[in-house]
Order: structure tokens, then sequence, then C-alpha cells
């Protein structure tokens, strides 16, 4: 059979002995790279699984038992928990094809409000909570109604939203740092994903993480069993495709980033958990770390390909080796220099797994 | 030439039944460039009818009308003899209309399945459902796969393979199946074989006959004349923002309906 047959009588003699439907699959062996290509492509979080178990494996043998033990692994999971929340939020918006630069922003300000309003202006803490939720669901939502209704870049929405967001922190916060203590006294509720059960062999587990594995579970049960998570992926993968079949892709990411909000909110409550005190500092790298965590767990930031196990993955990666590399008494700057190592190689493999095709 | 001649030379319907789509005054005008100058439309129930027209004709326009994506500024569209208005591409879907577009509209990283569910999913009955918002995944792959049987696409083997995994003629049949798949009134499909080599081609117009023979009728919209002989049942040809003749295949040839497509030949009259 000869595809290159110049007239088309020629070819159609040819088609009587081709392999009839239009589905068949070319039965050639593919070779290792590309069957290893294939198979990244059909099970992404493979990568950063491995990467996660050798990590442990190289850090065990170098720094020894004082990583592999319950209570320094518990110590790493602990210290991923906020940027493992923002991580899922950021994956909503990387999923979409978007970018988030003000998660940080959002979950410093919710977690504002909430202090200010119990503490300082003696608010119920109920009240003060719900409120602070709030916050940060609005903030998700001017982000999407400026993506998805005024069309704007998403990166220049969150710049913008960012500065503005991290002016308002100023502004309510008085600049002000809420103290530990006058939380624990006033309002702590604010405080209580801190909770610690301890697990035996010195492991530690805080309500923060457990509330960051079920926020991921929630997720991932939206992302892949309900329409709406379906319509992320379509919108995020093709936006014109996914209009023509259908999809109210403008609600679908006012949706993404509303949700995203949401999220932030929740992550200020674990954050102000974990620190104790609110402080309108800190978490400034937030939204790098998180986006970080994205694409070491294999999320494209080209959208419409990612998973939210991934990024928690990539979140105790960025973690384990921050942690495994101070106990082996390595520089700060080498910590950095890994991070920055793994980033370009997690999205290098994602370009090259998405050449795939037929 | 008498009556009788003409009416066997063009390609009007027969008295008596009732086109399944028509249209008929359209007209649409970008500034001062008239796109559609009282263009009519009719396609028959269970035929082929190919749309052939030069670049710049206004097929597409003409399409874009029939499929929802464009508004016309003036004319009447019925379907099923009774007149409708879209405002959308969706409402198009709604009543029946589905159309296979050039760039086949699919989601490329999302499984055969949720391409052809894309939009109209379904979910579990009773409250797994209707709180949880749960796909009935089971049952959209079940589905999935009678549907591309019927087609005789289920060489296929697994409904939950990404389409970009695909070659070009199993994306065109995913997306042909779809279209088909939904109780749809009508296809459309804009160029299904332009992009396709000639075995896959091949398939793609075996699909199209398929599909005939259960009933539906398409509008193919192509440029590809050996094509549009082969399994047009009649031709619509359009020229500067009409329609200018509607022919059988069988009375003319490929070069005549190029020279009537392109001004070089007179149209055949039209019986209205």
């Amino acid at each position: 059979m000869s595809d290159d047959a110049a007239g088309s009588a020629t070819a159609d003699k040819g088609l009587a002995n081709a392999t009839h439907g239009v589905a068949s699959f070319d039965e050639e062996r593919p070779g290792l790279v590309r069957r290893l290509q294939a198979f990244l492509h059909t099970y992404p979080t493979a990568i950063p699984f491995i990467v996660l178990v050798v990590g442990v494996a190289i850090f065990s043998v170098a720094a020894g038992s004082k990583f592999f033990a319950p209570f320094n692994l518990s110590l790493v999971l602990q210290q991923v928990t906020i940027i493992g929340v923002l991580g899922i939020a950021q994956t909503l918006i990387i999923l979409t094809a978007g970018i988030d630069l003000s998660v940080g922003a959002i979950m410093i300000l919710s977690s504002i409000v909430m202090g200010r309003l119990s503490v300082t202006a003696g608010v119920p803490v109920e009240i003060s909570f719900v409120l602070g939720i709030g916050t940060g669901i609005l903030c998700g939502f001017i982000n999407g109604i400026l993506v998805a209704l005024v069309k704007l870049p998403p990166f220049i929405v969150t710049l913008g939203t960012w500065s503005i967001y991290g002016a308002m922190i100023i502004f309510i916060s008085n600049s002000e740092t809420i103290r530990s203590q006058d939380i624990s006294a006033i309002a702590p509720m604010l405080q209580w994903m801190g909770a610690r059960v301890a697990l035996g062999g010195g492991a530690i587990l805080t309500a923060g993480s457990m509330v960051m594995i079920l926020i991921a579970a929630t997720v991932w049960y939206v992302l892949n069993r309900t329409a709406f998570g379906r319509h992320i992926y379509a919108t995020g993968d093709d936006p014109e495709a996914a209009r023509l079949a259908g999809i109210n892709t403008t609600w679908t990411l006012v949706g993404v980033y509303t949700l995203a909000g949401f999220i932030c909110a929740l992550a200020s409550w674990v954050l102000i958990g974990r620190v104790g005190a609110v402080s309108p500092l800190g978490s400034q790298t937030a939204n790098l770390d998180s986006i970080t965590a994205v694409v070491i767990g294999g999320t494209s930031l080209f959208g419409g390909r990612g998973s939210i196990v991934g990024t928690l993955l990539g979140a105790l990666i960025v973690g384990m080796f921050r942690n495994g590399l101070a106990l082996a008494g390595v520089d700060v700057l080498w910590q950095e220099f890994a991070v920055g190592a793994l980033i370009i190689i997690a999205v290098t493999t994602d370009q090259w797994i998405r050449k795939i095709s037929a | 030439m008498s009556l009788d001649q003409v009416s066997n030379l063009t390609a009007t319907p027969i008295a008596g039944v009732q086109p399944i789509l028509s249209a008929s005054g359209l007209v649409k005008r970008y500034g001062k460039v008239v796109a559609l100058d009282n263009a009519d439309f009719e396609l028959m129930p269970g035929e082929i009818l190919a749309v052939i027209g030069d670049n710049g004709a206004g097929k597409t326009s003409l399409i874009k009308a029939l499929c929802g994506a464009m508004i016309p500024d003036a004319g009447v569209i019925k379907l099923d003899g009774s007149p409708i208005s879209f405002r959308s591409p969706m409402d198009a879907r709604l009543a029946g209309i589905e159309t296979v577009y050039q760039n086949l509209a699919l989601s490329p990283a999302l499984s055969i399945a949720d391409n052809l569910f894309l939009g109209r999913e379904m979910r579990k009955p009773g409250p797994l459902g209707s709180i949880f918002r749960l796909l009935d995944r089971s049952g959209m792959n079940r589905i999935a796969r009678a549907k591309l049987s019927e087609l005789g696409l289920m060489t296929i083997q697994n409904i939950n393979q990404s389409v970009e995994t695909l070659s070009g003629g199993q994306r065109q049949g995913v997306a042909v199946a779809r279209a088909a798949a939904f109780g749809s009134k009508v296809v459309i499909m804009d160029e299904p074989t332009a992009a396709l080599g000639v075995k896959e081609s091949r398939r793609v117009l075996e699909l199209m006959l398929d599909v005939k023979r259960r009933g539906m009728p398409i509008v193919l919209i192509s440029h590809n004349m050996p094509h549009v002989f082969e399994v047009a049942d009649r031709i619509h040809i359009h020229r500067l923002g009409k329609r200018i003749a509607v022919i059988r295949p069988k009375d003319y040839t490929m070069s005549d309906a190029v020279a009537i497509m392109t001004g070089a030949m007179a149209p055949p009259l039209m019986l209205e």
C-alpha cells in the first residue's frame, strides 16, 4: 500500500488492502523513549512521585536518621501545609492556562480581616471568620471578573490585584501584628488549625495538614467527577473548542478564580493555626512557592493538563529538599539552587510530554 | 428549452416534500461589504447537500447563520417548517443543528468519552447526582462505546484515551459521532476532509454516507470537488452572496460546477 501514490486511482487500489477502520493503531513497537513518553503522558504524576521517593532515599542516606525519622517527616508535612493549600488554589487557575500572583496576598488579607475584626474591633469571632472567608471569595471573584469578562491577561490582572490586596493589608492591619496570646485569649477559634495529634514515634499531625488533605480530596473530586471539573480542563486546553462545544467558558473562569479565592481564605485559617499570630508581613514569596509546587507537580503552565495529587507531591518535594539539604548541612543558597533546577527540569519534561501525537 | 427540460437540469425539490432546514432572503452586511445578499437555502430530509462557492462568495456567512454563530440582518430561517432564530451556537444545538467545525472543537487532553459528552454531561441518578454532582462515568462510557460502534469506529479500543493520541481521521470520527449521537436533526460539516490524507478522507466520506443512511441529513461545505461529487445528492452553488444554482452531480461535470461557481458559465434556471 503506497501512501505516496500520485493518482487517486492508484491510492484507491491501495486502499483495498489497507487495514480497514479509521481507528486502527500502528502495531510497530515504539522505542523505549517513545514508550516512556507515552507512559508519562498517561500518568504525569509518576514523575513527581518518583522524584519524591528517590529524594527521600537519597536524603535518608545523606542526612541519616535525622531525616528519616517520624518526627522530621511529619515536620516536613507541617512546613508544606500552607504552600500545599495555596498550591491547590493555584492548580485550579493554572489548569485554565492562567496564573494567580495574588494567592499569597489574598491569604494574608483574609487572615488580617479575621484577626483585626475579632481581636481589635471586638466583633464575635464566628462573624469575623465568615467575613474573612468572604473577603477571600470576593478577592477571587474580582480576579475572575477581570480575567473572564474584561478579558485581561491573568498575569497582569493578578499582578495588579497583588498590589491592591497588599495595600488593603497595610490599610486594615495598620502594619501591626496581632500577638498570638491575644488571639488565643479573645478568638481561640482562629488557632484551631494548629491543634496537634501525636501519632507515635514523635510524629505529629496538625489539624491544618488534615484540612489540606480534605481540601485536596474535595478539589480532586470536583475536577475528576463533576461536569464543572471537566469544563475547567476543557477551558484550559482549548477555550475556543470548549466554547463551540457549548461550555460557558466565561463563567467557568469566574467560578475557578472565585473557588481559588475561597481556598486561599481557608489557607489563611491554616496559616494562623501554624504561626499563631496574624502578621501583615511574611508569605511575600507564597505566590511563587505555590507556582513552584504546581509546576514541579507536573501541571502544565499551558493549561488543561495536571492534577491535585501532583501539586501535593510538588509541595512535598520542595519541603523535602529544603529540609533534607539543611539537615545535611548544605548552605541555604544550594537549597534555592536545587528548587530552581527542579522547576526548569519539570517544565522541560512537560514540554517534551506535550509533544506526543499519534 | 422547455419547462420539462429545465426541471431535469435543475435540482428543484419535489413539490410536497418539505425541507427540513431552509432559509430565505438572508442578508448580512459587514460595513460596506455585503456577505449575504438575499441568500436562500434548502436542505431536504435524508440528503447530503454540498455547499460550494469561491472564497469570499459568502458560504461561511451562510453556514454561520444556519448554525447560530452569526445573526443575519434580515431573512427567515426555518427548521421543520417553523421559523427559528438563534442567538448562539448553543441555541442551534439545542434545536437539533449540530456542527462539525473545521477545527473540530475537541479538547485534546480530555478522553474520547469526555469529548463526546462535553457540555452535556450525564450525572448519576438520585442525590449523588443532584447534590454531589457526581458524573455517571460508566453510563457515559457505555453510550460513547455504543455510538462509536454504530458508526463503525469501535476499532478505537480505549474510550478513555485522550483525543490528542488519535490520528486526524480518528478525531474527525469522534467529532462526527458527537454531532450525530444526540438525536440531532441536521449535521453541518465544515471542510471535513481538508486536513486528511487519502485513506482517512475515504473513511470520513464513508462515515458521512453511514450517517445519511441512518436518516440524518448533512450539509457539507467543501472545496474538494471529487469528494463533493462522490457523496452529495444535490449541490448548492453560492456566488456573490447568494445561491445561484442547485444542481445534481449526475447532470453536470466537475468543471461545469466550477464554471458556474466562478461565473464562467451561466447558471441553469431555477424554478421558484
